[in-house]
C-alpha cells in the first residue's frame, strides 16, 4: 500500500550508499528526492517541509557512526523520524466502563463511514459482544436502507428511524434504546459533510453534547490529496477527534494522508480499512507503515551486515 | 466574483508587498500548485514555463494570472469533437472507483437530460453495495426517470443488458448506467466492467457512446493511476470530477488530462440536483488561487 512512496525512498538511499561521508551536498540531493517522494504520496506540504527540516537537523548535527556508512545513518535517522511522526503504538478502542461505549463516525461524503461502521459492529460482535447501529444520515437518498442492510448482514440491531426525525434527535434516542438493551457497543452513523459547512457542523457537535460518545473517529479516504489535514484538523476543531480511521488502503494510494493527519493532529489512526467487505477492517500498526514506506525490512539488514 | 481583477490581487497577495517576481514569489506560487494537488510534475512544468517567460512577457506578478490562465487553459482544453446526431439512445456508462460520487452524478445528468425534454432510463447496475439500487431509485423518482433494476447480488450485465432493452422499446434517448463503484487494481472487477460494455454494444451498435470515469475531486496523486487502470479496460471518453464546493481544487486533473488526452466533461459542486456543471478550464484555473 505504500510501496510506491517505498521505491522513491530506496532509490534515494541507494544513491547515498558508498559515499565516503554525508555532505552538505549530497544530504541536499537526498533530501530533494525525499521531498519529491512524499509530495507524490500526497503528504501534507507543510508536514514535508517539518520532515525534511528535521531530518536535516538531525543529520548533520550527528557524529558519523564507525560502523555505519553515511547513507546508512541517512536511513536511520529517515526511519526514527518516520516512525515518531507516524506515532509508536497500536491505539486500541476505548472501552467505557458502564456500557454502551458510543462511538460516533464523521468524515466526507463517501469516505466510507457506514461501511466502516458495518465493519466496526461486525468485528466487536465476533468478540462476543452486543453491537447497536443507528443511522443518523437523513440527508443521502437511502442512507437508512443501506445501514439497515448492513446491520442485518452482520447480524445486530440497528436503530434508524428514517428521515422525519433530526440527526440529533436519533442519536440521543439509540443511546436511550442502547441502555435499555444492553448494547455494549452503540454505533452512530452520521452524514457525509463538507467541514466548511456550518450548519452541519454544528449538527455534529449538537450529536455530541446528547449522545456523548466516548469515540469520535474521522474516516478518512487514503486516496486524499494535500486538503485531508485541513479536513482533519476542522472536524478536530468541532469535536476533538479521539481517532481516524484510514479506508481503502486497498487501493494502491500512497497514503501521504496518514502521514499528514497523524503529523499535524497527532491523534492515532486506530484502524485501516481494507476493502468493501464486513471482514476488511484491521487495527492499524504506525511502526508496521513507517517501516513499510522505508522498506526497513531489506533497511535493516542492509544496515546489520555493516 | 470569478474575475480577473480579484485572481490578480490574489496572485499578487501571494507574497505581500511584492512587486517583483523574484525567488520569494516563485516559491509561494509552486506551493499554491503543490496544495492544489497538480503534483510534482505538473507543477515543475509549470514552473519551468513560467521561469522561462520572467523578465519578458512576465515583468511584474500582475503579469502571471493571465499568462497561467491562457497557459494552463490551453493544457487542458482538449478540442471539441465534430458535433454528430447523437444516437438514440444515447448509451452513458458511469464508471469509478468507491465513493466517487458516480451515482449522484447518474441522478444530476438524469435531471439535466430530462430538463432538456429528454426521455431518460437509469440501469441500476450496482447490485452489490447496500442499498446502491434504493438510492439510484430514489434518484430516478427524484428527477423522474424510468429504471431498470434487479435484485441485490444480480449480475450487473444482466441489468445492463435488460436497460438496453428498455431504452429501445420505451425509445428513449438517453440510457445512463451506475455501476458499483471499484478500485482500478482490482483486475476481476475491471473485467466485470468490460464485460458490461460489450453486452450493451450487442443490442446498440456503438454503445456505449460515453464512458465517463467519475474522480472524487478531493483525491491526490492516485487520481492519475485511477485514470490510466480504468483506461486500460474500457474506452473512457471524459471525467467527471465531483466535490469540487470542498476546499480541494482537483488539480490532479491537469496532469490526467495532458497524459491521457480525454478531457473533463463535467464537475460535481454539491450534493444537489442540480449541483452539476460543464468543465470550463478558465474557472477551473482560477479556483486554484481562490478565486
Ligand atoms: N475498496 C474499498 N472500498 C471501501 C472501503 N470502505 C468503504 N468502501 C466503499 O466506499 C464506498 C462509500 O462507502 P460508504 O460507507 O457509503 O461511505 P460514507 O462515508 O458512508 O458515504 P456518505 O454517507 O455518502 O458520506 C462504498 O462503495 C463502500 O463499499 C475500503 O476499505 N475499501
Ligand atoms: N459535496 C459533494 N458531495 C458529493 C458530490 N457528488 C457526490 N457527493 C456525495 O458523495 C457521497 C458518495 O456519492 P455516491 O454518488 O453515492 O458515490 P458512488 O460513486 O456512487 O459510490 P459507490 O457506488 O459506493 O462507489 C454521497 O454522500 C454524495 O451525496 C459533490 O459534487 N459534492
Ligand atoms: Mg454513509
Ligand atoms: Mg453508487
Amino acid at each position: 500500500m505504500f510501496s510506491q512512496l517505498q521505491n522513491s525512498f530506496q532509490k534515494v538511499f541507494k544513491d547515498l550508499r558508498g559515499q565516503g561521508k554525508i555532505s552538505e551536498a549530497n544530504i541536499q540531493e537526498a533530501l530533494r528526492e525525499v521531498r519529491v517522494a512524499l509530495l507524490d504520496a500526497d503528504v501534507n506540504i507543510k508536514v514535508v517541509r517539518q520532515f525534511i527540516a528535521q531530518v536535516k537537523e538531525k543529520a548533520l548535527g550527528q557524529e558519523v557512526l564507525q560502523s555505519l556508512t553515511p547513507g546508512q545513518q541517512f536511513i536511520k535517522i529517515v526511519d526514527a523520524e518516520l516512525t515518531e511522526l507516524m506515532g509508536q503504538t497500536h491505539t486500541k478502542l476505548h472501552l467505557s466502563s458502564t456500557p454502551p461505549t458510543v462511538v460516533m463516525m464523521c468524515g466526507l461524503q463517501g469516505s466510507g463511514k457506514t461501511t466502516t461502521a458495518g465493519k466496526l459492529a461486525a468485528s466487536f460482535k465476533k468478540q462476543g459482544r452486543k453491537v447497536m447501529l443507528a443511522g443518523a444520515d437523513i440527508y443521502r437518498p437511502a442512507a437508512v436502507e443501506q445501514i439497515r442492510a448492513l446491520a442485518e448482514q452482520v447480524g445486530v440491531d440497528v436503530y434508524a428511524p428514517g428521515t422525519d426525525i433530526s440527526p440529533v434527535e436519533i442519536c440521543a434516542q439509540a443511546r436511550k434504546l442502547a441502555m435499555g438493551k444492553q448494547i455494549d457497543l452503540l454505533i452512530l452513523d452520521t452524514a457525509g459533510r463538507l467541514h466548511i459547512d456550518d450548519a452541519l457542523m454544528e449538527e455534529l457537535v449538537q450529536i455530541k453534547a446528547s449522545a456523548r460518545p466516548d469515540e469520535i473517529l474521522f474516516v478518512a479516504d487514503a486516496m486524499t490529496g494535500q486538503e485531508a489535514v485541513n479536513v482533519a484538523q476542522s472536524f478536530d476543531e468541532r469535536l476533538d477527534l479521539s481517532g481516524v480511521i484510514l479506508t481503502k488502503m486497498d487501493s494502491d494510494a500512497r497514503g501521504g494522508a496518514a502521514l499528514s493527519i497523524r503529523a499535524l493532529l497527532g491523534k492515532p489512526i486506530k484502524y485501516i480499512g481494507g476493502g468493501e467487505k464486513m471482514d476488511a477492517l484491521e487495527p492499524f500498526h504506525p511502526d508496521r507503515v513507517a517501516s513499510r514506506i522505508l522498506g526497513m525490512g531489506d533497511m535493516l539488514t542492509l544496515i546489520e551486515k555493516a | 466574483s470569478r474575475t480577473s481583477s480579484a485572481l490578480t490581487q490574489r496572485i499578487e497577495a501571494l507574497v505581500p508587498g511584492k512587486t517583483t517576481i523574484d525567488d520569494e514569489y516563485l516559491d509561494e506560487l509552486e506551493e499554491v500548485f503543490l496544495s492544489a494537488d497538480v503534483g510534482v510534475k505538473t507543477t515543475m512544468e509549470i514552473m519551468d514555463l513560467v521561469r522561462e517567460n520572467v523578465g519578458r512577457s512576465l515583468k511584474v506578478p500582475g503579469d502571471i494570472q493571465p499568462f497561467l490562465r491562457r497557459e494552463i487553459g490551453r493544457m487542458i482544453s482538449l478540442p471539441a469533437k465534430a458535433e454528430t446526431e447523437p444516437a438514440k439512445p444515447h448509451v452513458i456508462l458511469v464508471i469509478g472507483v468507491n465513493g466517487s460520487g458516480k451515482t449522484t452524478t447518474t441522478g444530476k445528468l438524469a435531471h439535466k437530460f430530462i430538463g432538456q425534454g429528454k426521455k431518460v432510463v437509469l440501469a441500476a447496475a450496482d447490485t452489490f453495495r447496500a442499498a446502491a439500487i434504493e438510492q439510484l431509485a430514489m434518484w430516478a423518482e427524484r428527477t423522474g426517470a424510468h429504471i431498470v433494476k434487479h435484485q441485490h447480488g444480480a449480475d450487473p450485465s444482466a441489468v445492463a443488458y435488460d436497460a438496453t432493452k428498455a431504452a429501445l422499446s420505451r425509445h428513449a434517448d438517453v440510457l445512463l448506467i451506475d455501476t458499483a463503484g471499484r478500485l482500478h487494481t482490482k483486475s476481476n472487477l475491471m473485467d466485470e466492467l468490460s464485460k458490461i460494455e460489450r453486452v450493451i454494444g450487442r443490442d446498440i451498435p456503438g454503445a456505449p457512446h460515453e464512458t465517463w470515469l467519475v474522480l472524487d475531486g478531493t483525491t491526490g496523486q492516485n487520481a492519475l493511476n485511477q485514470a490510466r487502470q480504468f483506461l486500460q479496460s474500457v474506452k473512457i471518453t471524459g471525467f467527471v470530477l465531483t466535490k469540487l464546493d470542498s476546499t480541494s481544487k482537483g488539480g490532479a486533473i491537469i496532469g490526467i488530462i495532458r497524459e491521457l488526452g480525454v478531457p473533463v466533461r463535467y464537475i460535481g459542486i454539491g450534493e444537489g440536483v442540480e449541483d452539476l456543471q460543464e468543465f470550463d478550464a478558465e474557472s477551473f484555473v482560477d479556483a486554484i488561487f481562490g478565486v
